[in-house]
């Protein structure tokens, strides 16, 4: 793969809380299109390296968005160049409603028209939005709420997304149609980089991931590659 | 009945400077759930830029009370950048003794500078009408409308405009508002610049209705304005409100009835009491668990 070709390039990354390493020499690329997922287990360093990018942690190595240097770029550029974020835990304002959460999200945006359809939009994709869009976030179911993440992280009109552990805390029923929802929003353009502890259904969705252990990328390969190679199946599809 | 009338009405011009006050540290705890404590001197500091500025520059009342404003709100965001910032992730107590600090700075550069208590000149000519035995002044009416106007116009930023959407999402979580594209730290300049700015415009106004000024009137004023605050329901713009009105109109009748040494003494009482019934204030809320 050309690193021209790649929207997002990480290189070298390594990023310490009080000088103790939590992310190690990561290099990864994500291609316009794709779903790429970086699995692992808890504290492998998989948030830190969302956090990176998103600018709201400092790091050293390079991370560069098409083709631009990202370092020094404060976090709210960096959503207006296109990157969004839904965090760990979903990060939804309990104290503002539904709308005003979704409203705080088009900060970086002028284009009027283009924000009232994508309203329309994302009230289609998520009809339950609609009827709660005047209860406070906070009101919200957790799968209402991760919902409401997606829909603010589209709201910002990215054209990358960064998802932290949507699945968490979910309902298994929900926890299938959120990967349903995620892969409809890759579908509709979006480019994923897809953090996940549910390896096996991030796998079926993803077209690239890669494993990260300690803060170190263990392995790499395709979804499918993955989901077949013996030490991830040991590891993280329960045999 | 009409003493009680007038004691009502003195009650809403001291409530309307209390809850002007009483706005800056809500907004600031709202944000930054901290209290600036140098708050009520920035207040004192609101009368001073008043007096140099009718002194010196000899403008009228409309351009001192802008420019006072626009004074003591950069003053706000200087002391943000410079003392408040670089604690903010520091522990509270920090944050509080810093604030103490920069009131205690203020208080005393101005005492530097002037020494002496200074007097306002009269920038509106007071007239008083009189019905009967209820007089109202002109200056009376000027401080009561133009706090209503600037309350409204802030309860408006804080509930209708994506700046007040995002002033109350920082206020939840200032970790995820960034995400959002939103630039946090503008946010919280301008929260300042707000807050601070009605402090001054506070200072102006009771500089004019109690034209003899010194370093030391912002230290009553700042505490029972906090109390305010805190009474209305710390962080609540609207509570912030309501709680001037109340302290004004509790202190006012007691003057009225009592001897008035007993004014703050049943003021507080009363605070008091009302804290342990409502200990979040009357429009505060009990903290909600985040997920």
């Amino acid at each position: 793969m050309s690193a021209k070709e790649a929207l997002l390039n990480v290189r070298n990354l390594n990023v310490a809380y009080n000088n103790i390493g939590a992310v190690h020499d990561v290099s990864f690329d994500v291609r316009e299109g794709e779903i790429v997922t970086l699995i692992g287990a808890n504290g492998a360093g998989k948030s830190s390296i969302l956090r990176a990018i998103s600018g709201v942690i400092p790091y050293s190595g390079a991370i560069t968005y098409r083709g631009n240097d990202l370092k020094q770029i404060p976090a709210d550029q960096i959503v207006a160049r296109g990157i969004a974020h839904v965090p760990e835990g979903r990060g939804i304002f309990g104290n503002l409603t539904v709308l005003e959460n979704l409203k705080l999200a088009t900060w970086q945006r002028k284009d009027k028209e283009k924000i009232a359809s994508d309203f329309e939009r994302i009230f289609t994709l998520f009809p339950r939005l609609r009827e709660r869009k005047k209860q406070l976030g906070g009101m919200l179911s957790g799968g209402e709420q991760q919902m409401l993440a997606f829909g603010r992280a589209l709201m910002t009109d990215a054209q990358m997304l960064l998802m932290d552990e949507p699945s968490m805390g979910l309902s298994p029923v929900l926890v299938r149609d959120i990967f349903q929802t995620i892969a409809e929003i890759n579908k509709a353009g979006k480019t994923i980089l897809l953090v996940e502890q549910n390896a096996n259904m991030s796998l079926h969705i993803a077209s690239r991931g890669y494993v990260l252990e300690t803060g170190r990328i263990v392995l790499s390969g395709t979804g499918k590659e993955l989901m077949g190679n013996p030490r991830v199946k040991e590891a993280y599809l329960g045999g | 009945m009409i003493y009680i009338f007038q004691q009502l009405l003195n009650a809403l011009q001291l409530g309307s400077i209390y809850a002007l006050i009483a706005l800056g540290y809500t907004m600031v705890y709202g944000i930054l759930a901290m209290i600036n404590f140098a708050h009520g001197d920035l207040f004192m500091i609101g009368a001073f830029f008043c007096f140099l500025i009718a002194v010196y520059l000899h403008l009228s009342f409309v351009p001192t009370l802008l420019l006072s404003m626009l004074g003591v709100a950069c003053l706000g965001v200087l002391i943000e950048r410079l003392a408040y910032k670089p604690l903010r992730n520091a522990p509270r107590v920090s944050a509080i003794i810093t604030a103490l600090g920069v009131g205690l700075f203020l208080e005393n550069f101005t005492l530097a500078l002037s020494p002496y208590p200074q007097h306002i000149p009269e920038l509106i000519t007071n007239t008083t009408w009189n019905f009967g035995s209820l007089s109202i002044s002109s200056l009376q009416i000027i401080v009561i409308v133009l706090s209503l106007v600037l309350m409204l116009v802030l309860d408006f930023i804080v509930h209708r405009t994506k700046t007040g959407i995002a002033m109350r999402a920082i206020s939840w979580d200032k970790t995820i508002v960034p995400l959002m594209g939103v630039p946090v730290n503008k946010i919280i300049s301008l929260t300042f610049a707000i807050g601070t700015g009605l402090g001054g415009a506070a200072g102006v106004m009771y500089g004019l209705a109690y034209p003899v000024i010194d370093p030391y009137m912002g230290i009553m004023i700042g505490w029972k304005a906090f109390i305010c605050a805190v009474v209305g329901g710390i962080g609540n713009v609207r509570g912030a409100m309501i709680g001037g009105f109340i302290l004004a109109t509790v202190e006012i009748m007691v003057a009225a009835f009592f001897p008035s040494t007993y004014r703050d003494f049943v003021a507080f009482s009363l605070l008091l009491v009302l804290l342990i019934v409502r200990p979040y204030g009357i429009l505060g809320k009990p903290q909600p668990q985040k997920v």
